[in-house]
């Protein structure tokens, strides 16, 4: 399934269905136990990846997950890259916000992934689309 | 689509998460757990998650709408086998699966299961002026 994978390359996975948000979860596991992250960093990176995922899905209308090991010095960690060409995020700040929806989740995707990981940038436009880049780094 | 396999024991209902759910499974479950306990009258519910290697906000929300669902049927809900690793990484997603029972153990959450029982057939016990009376 992800044996074999050459994590020196990105591992690219399109966002479609249910199932697709299931692979990108795999694909997430793999390389951040490639990147020797702690189980805590795994399961945390995993979980933002999932719910990063299902936004690309539902709120984006499908997209790609972009999967890199990263390092810097001595550390390693996972950059995972979320593109989908959607309607953007009209009001990002409210959008950022614990508890806010504009579907019909919890709220907790964007503010609780950003939690999750390290470094998160986000970049949105009506034209363009949502960009969403995060990176967990192995301590 | 895969579906999870729910399991009868004695009064109880047992459900052991052994997959990466997609979003519609866990949806599936949801309805199959509804039904079942409507059809055995089972009194609690327990869900093994110890295979889940995360609990996102979705599965989080699954499990309290199970919790809510079996109540309402007259079924207590427990949540069991939680690892570590999830249980830091729910907190921290700031999901509180409120409504949500949980035990270490499916051994543990039985016994959840029958003291909660138990003391609800005190209750109705206690209730009845005609069982006062039996047991001066």
């Amino acid at each position: 399934m992800t044996a074999g994978i050459d994590l020196g390359q990105p591992q690219a996975q399109s966002v479609r269905s249910d199932e697709d948000v299931v692979r990108v979860r795999q694909l997430v596991r793999a390389v951040a136990v490639a990147s020797k992250l702690s189980l805590v960093d795994q399961t945390k990176v995993v979980t933002a990846a999932s719910e990063l995922a299902r936004n690309t899905l539902v709120y984006g209308g499908g997209g790609s997950v972009e999967v890199t090991v990263v390092e810097n010095g001595r550390r390693k960690g996972v950059q995972i890259v979320f593109a989908d060409s959607g309607p953007g995020i009209a009001d990002l700040d409210l959008a950022m916000t614990d508890g806010y929806t504009s579907g019909g989740g919890l709220g907790l995707g964007l503010s609780g992934s950003r939690r999750l990981v390290d470094e998160f940038q986000i970049e949105t436009s009506v034209e363009t689309g949502t960009r969403i880049t995060v990176t967990k780094w192995s301590r | 689509m895969e579906r999870v396999p729910i399991l009868k024991i004695g009064d109880i209902l047992l459900v052991s998460i052994q997959l990466d759910m997609s979003d519609q499974t866990a949806v599936q479950l949801q309805e199959d757990l509804a039904e079942r306990i409507v059809a055995t009258g089972c009194h609690g519910v327990i869900i093994d998650i110890t295979a889940l290697d995360i609990v996102d906000s979705f599965v989080g929300r699954m499990l309290s709408t199970i919790a809510s669902i079996s109540k309402v049927l007259d079924a207590e809900t427990v949540v069991v086998g939680m690892r570590p690793a999830v249980a830091i990484t729910l907190v921290e997603l700031g999901l509180s699966l409120n409504g949500i029972r949980t035990a270490l153990n499916v051994e543990r959450g039985m016994e959840l299961i029958a003291a909660a029982h138990a003391d609800e057939l005190d209750y109705q016990l206690d209730d009845d002026p005609d069982a006062e009376t039996a047991t001066p």
